[in-house]
């Protein structure tokens, strides 16, 4: 039998009837730990995690913690502020819906950096060069040059 | 900085000559951003935030900008002078009271831009300009990003743009807000079924000092909610129309009074105008409720020789910080509004009704 997360082999496997209704949960190891219903040392089941896995609460995000600050996912629906910019990614399932339901879209369509613009034109140079693409390649190089003069020449390629 | 030094003028913004000035006091853009490589102030710790504060300073004392920046520390600032910070819209309440630990701002002479440090994100640019001039204050925001950008690493992710501590903000982490005067809705009591339509669409209505604060003086703030996924000349133009659409509102509406009860407007406007230059006590909320009456009447052309720019200078000179910066002394509440009633009859006893 298959995880409900993702798709390898379910090891933990959750019954609960409530009220004549079944409600089951099926997960792979990893998933499990990822939900926090097994503890680190792997005696003890997380019951209110199990609980609230099985009462269909928003699972997503639900015992992830950020690896660079530590902020839980809890910890950020209780404050309403995330800790740093690594939880985009650590939490991006369940920020994603978070961000359909206040912008309704999940990705930027403005404004981008200097430094990222210009590191966007410097890999399409070198991957025209390494095609052979000479005349595209012209045009980027052009663009490039183009961008350092509007800059002013100051500092855009200084590290953070 | 001895920010008295500041209370003579006022910001460019307050001096009521913008285009369609008659309606739209102000238009203000921020943009949220922040540092690669530190937590977002709420979880940075004292000496991140100093680390945080002294790369800005450094970065806004050598970038290129059109109008120099001075930096001021708002950690160690006597509550007096956080406060009128605040009314001169330079800085946010929770930059002046909330927040704690290393922070500041750094603003221009002309009081137009101002980029406040370790607020809920490690920077807030913001532009303001009298009047609506959106697309004019992209232009100066846009520019003062990039001259930072050159300085700084801003965290900026492929997937979801310039990233921020609320979600609410991320993407563009652009908020355009234009504050509005819109008494003649108010009066005709369509003020209501204009937010509740705004609402709808995604707009926010605020009060003159922002996140909860209450309308007074029928001044509203309107701002674009949603920062990601469109282009910040789409947000802008979306603001635009709606803002084009309130203009067209209030006008039919001062026309409406015009045509239908002109003598009673003009009575109201002359009372108004009578309480504001003879009464020895006059608390905050009646004097922006008498203000905007005298407003109305100055852009109906009922009232000669009195300036918009000097009825906007009222709005925020009266203010509390503004006042008892202005008396050079901490007043208590009773002796306010009998200070807040002196200066207004010394300010308009020239100018005569």
């Amino acid at each position: 039998m298959k995880c409900q997360r993702c798709d390898n082999p379910a090891t933990v496997h959750v019954v609960q009837t409530v009220g004549g209704k079944k409600r089951e949960v099926r997960l792979c190891d990893g998933c499990a730990k990822a939900a926090d219903l097994l503890p680190a040392a792997g005696t003890e089941l997380n019951l209110p995690a199990l609980v609230g896995l099985l009462m269909g609460l928003p699972t997503a995000g639900a015992g992830l913690a950020c690896p660079d600050c530590g902020l839980t996912f809890a910890e950020f629906r209780a404050e309403g502020r995330l800790g740093c910019a690594t939880e985009y990614d650590a939490f991006r399932p369940a920020l994603e819906p978070i961000l359909e339901r206040v912008h309704r879209a999940t990705r930027h369509g403005g404004k981008r950096p200097r430094r990222v613009r210009r590191a966007e034109l410097r890999a399409a140079l070198t991957a025209a060069v390494a095609a052979e693409r000479y005349e595209e390649a012209a045009k980027l190089r052009d663009g490039l040059r183009a961008d350092a003069l509007s800059d002013g020449g100051g500092g855009a390629d200084e590290p953070g | 900085m001895n920010l008295d030094s500041l209370l003579p003028n006022l910001g460019e913004w307050l001096r009521g000559t913008g285009p369609e000035a008659d309606v739209v006091v102000s238009t203000r853009l921020r943009l949220a951003r922040n540092l690669a490589g530190f937590p977002f102030t709420g979880r940075a710790t004292a000496a991140q935030k100093s680390e945080v504060e002294t790369k800005v300073r450094e970065a806004v004392g050598r970038a290129e900008l059109a109008h120099p920046a001075k930096y001021l520390s708002v950690a160690g600032l006597p509550a007096l002078d956080k406060q009128f910070l605040v009314e001169r819209q330079l800085i946010s309440r929770e930059l002046a009271s909330v927040l704690d630990g290393p922070r500041g701002v750094a603003f221009d002479d002309r009081e137009t831009v101002s980029i406040m440090v370790n607020e809920e994100d490690h920077l807030r640019l913001q532009v303001m300009r009298s009047g609506l001039a959106l697309e004019d204050a992209w232009a100066e925001i846009d520019s003062v990003d990039d001259a930072l950008e050159a300085r700084i690493g801003y965290a900026f992710h492929d997937q979801f743009g310039y990233l921020t501590a609320c979600p609410t903000n991320v993407g563009t982490g652009m908020r355009a807000s234009v504050l509005l005067h819109l008494p003649a809705l108010g009066i005709t009591k369509q003020i209501e079924k204009v937010f509740k339509a705004l609402q709808k669409i995604n707009l926010v209505v605020r009060g003159l000092y922002g996140e909860g604060s209450r309308a007074s003086g029928d001044l509203y703030q309107i701002s674009n909610q949603v920062t990601l996924g469109r282009s910040e000349h789409r947000l802008l133009t979306e603001i635009r129309e709606v803002i084009g659409m309130i203009l067209q509102y209030e006008r039919q509406a001062r026309q409406v009074l015009m045509r239908e009860r002109r003598q009673v407007e003009a009575d109201r406007v002359a009372r108004a105008l009578g309480t504001l230059s003879s009464a020895t006590m006059i608390t905050a909320e009646e004097t922006m409720e008498l203000l905007s009456a005298v407003r109305l009447g100055v852009h109906l052309n009922m009232l000669d020789d009195l300036p918009a720019r000097t009825v906007n200078e009222l709005f925020i000179h009266t203010q509390a910080a503004h006042l008892q910066k202005l008396m050079g002394a901490p007043l208590d509440g009773e002796e306010r509004n009998a200070a807040r009633a002196k200066y207004l009859r010394g300010k308009l006893k020239d100018l005569g009704g």
